[in-house]
């Protein structure tokens, strides 16, 4: 008897197999997103460092409509990944007290009122209120 | 009583050039399981047919394969949950031996690679055992329940995309020991467990825990790997004084 094994070729179908691998790479998709946004700030300072006309030139761009729907996207993206990153820092970072470890809802909870703190922070410095 | 359409992947090594596949029409029990049914073809209806089992009872992890595209062990995949044809073929990236038997060769030289045993702090205690509280076995215990199934590299696609990939079960293995009180092998697990195969090729798609039978976690252990990696080599760039 004669050894023969057969290797399944591998396609990029198995990304629609099943719904956690779509939001997975939903979830990789949001780098280009906010990879995008990190750019166009880059290109904000730039724009500051040049004087008042080339940042006003700037602010223009971004009250253009594409660039409206750009920053919705991003910001839809960059929720997205958050809230389901925050979501599994449980499996990252299990802490145990005594024999118990704290419930999954605790540690997260933690994650997002940490996010809360530092966003109305920022907000504030920001003068939004 | 339900007639069940099961569709098989067959593949026979010595006529075959490429695997295809086979209809069956099986006289099931409402209350049985895939296993049964492909049981039930071979005993009545195709000797031929190959796959591996044993237990029949979420145990032995031998009978591991895709039912309807999902990595599941027949023995817990009940009929009643599949309605229409059911399609079972072996175990996702893993070369096909016979029929729904894998070759499993790759796994089983990984797992010996992160040495998944006990390797001993402290010398036995002279003529007694190794004491551990309820905490520490605790501490370690959902990663002994790995029944090295495979499910997990049957649903992770970095295995399959990069078959050097150490892989969860693997990976958990290896974290179940470094996480026991008794043991002190971590140093000589590192190597293979913090390299760019190892947990950092994982990109955390979780398929590996959602589809283990037996609730081990093997995303959370991976990551709690990468965060003990990243911690060693601030240790040894930062504060190197400190290194054992």
């Amino acid at each position: 008897m004669s050894r023969r094994p057969y290797a399944r070729p591998i396609t990029s179908e198995w990304i629609f197999r099943h719904p956690r691998y779509i939001r997975y790479m939903v979830r990789e998709f949001s780098c280009l997103f906010i990879g995008g946004w990190t750019l166009l700030m880059v290109w904000g300072f730039k724009a500051l460092s040049e004087g008042p006309a080339a940042w006003a030139a700037f602010l223009e761009l971004l009250q253009t409509p594409a660039s409206i729907v750009f920053h919705l996207l991003t910001l839809a993206f960059a929720a997205y990944h958050s809230v389901t990153w925050f979501n599994l820092t449980p499996k990252a970072l299990p802490v145990q007290l005594g024999e118990e470890f704290l419930p999954d809802r605790v540690i997260s909870g933690a994650h997002f009122a940490a996010w809360a703190a530092v966003s109305a922070g920022l907000l504030y410095f920001a003068g939004a209120f | 009583m339900r007639q069940v359409e099961l569709e098989v992947l067959r593949y026979n090594p010595e006529t075959d050039r490429e695997p295809h596949f086979q209809r069956y029409a099986v006289d099931c029990q409402e209350e049985w399981v895939v296993l049964d049914a492909l049981n039930h073809v071979k005993e009545t209806l195709d000797p031929t047919l190959s796959y591996r089992w044993s237990c029949h009872m979420a145990v032995c992890g031998s009978c591991g394969m895709m039912v309807n595209g999902e990595p599941k062990l027949a023995c817990k995949a009940f009929l009643r949950d599949y309605p229409g044809v059911i399609r079972v073929e072996p175990l996702r990236h893993f070369p096909v031996e016979r029929d729904l038997v894998t070759v499993i060769d790759d796994f089983v030289a990984k797992l010996a690679r992160v040495k998944p045993y006990l390797i001993p702090k402290d010398k036995a205690p002279e003529a007694a055992e190794f004491r551990q509280t309820p905490a520490q076995l605790k501490r370690y215990k959902q990663f002994t329940l790995c029944i090295n199934c495979m499910l997990c590299y049957a649903a992770c696609p970095e295995y399959g995309l990069i078959p050097k990939y150490l892989g969860p079960a693997a990976i958990a293995l290896a974290h179940r020991w470094n996480r026991d009180s008794r043991d002190g092998g971590r140093d000589a697990r590192q190597e293979e467990l913090a390299a760019t195969e190892g947990a950092w090729e994982c990109s955390f798609v979780g398929a590996c825990s959602e589809v283990c039978p037996e609730h081990v976690d093997p995303a959370g252990a991976i990551q709690q790997v990468k965060i003990e990696s990243t911690v060693d080599w601030y240790q040894a760039h930062l504060m190197p004084w400190t290194k054992k």
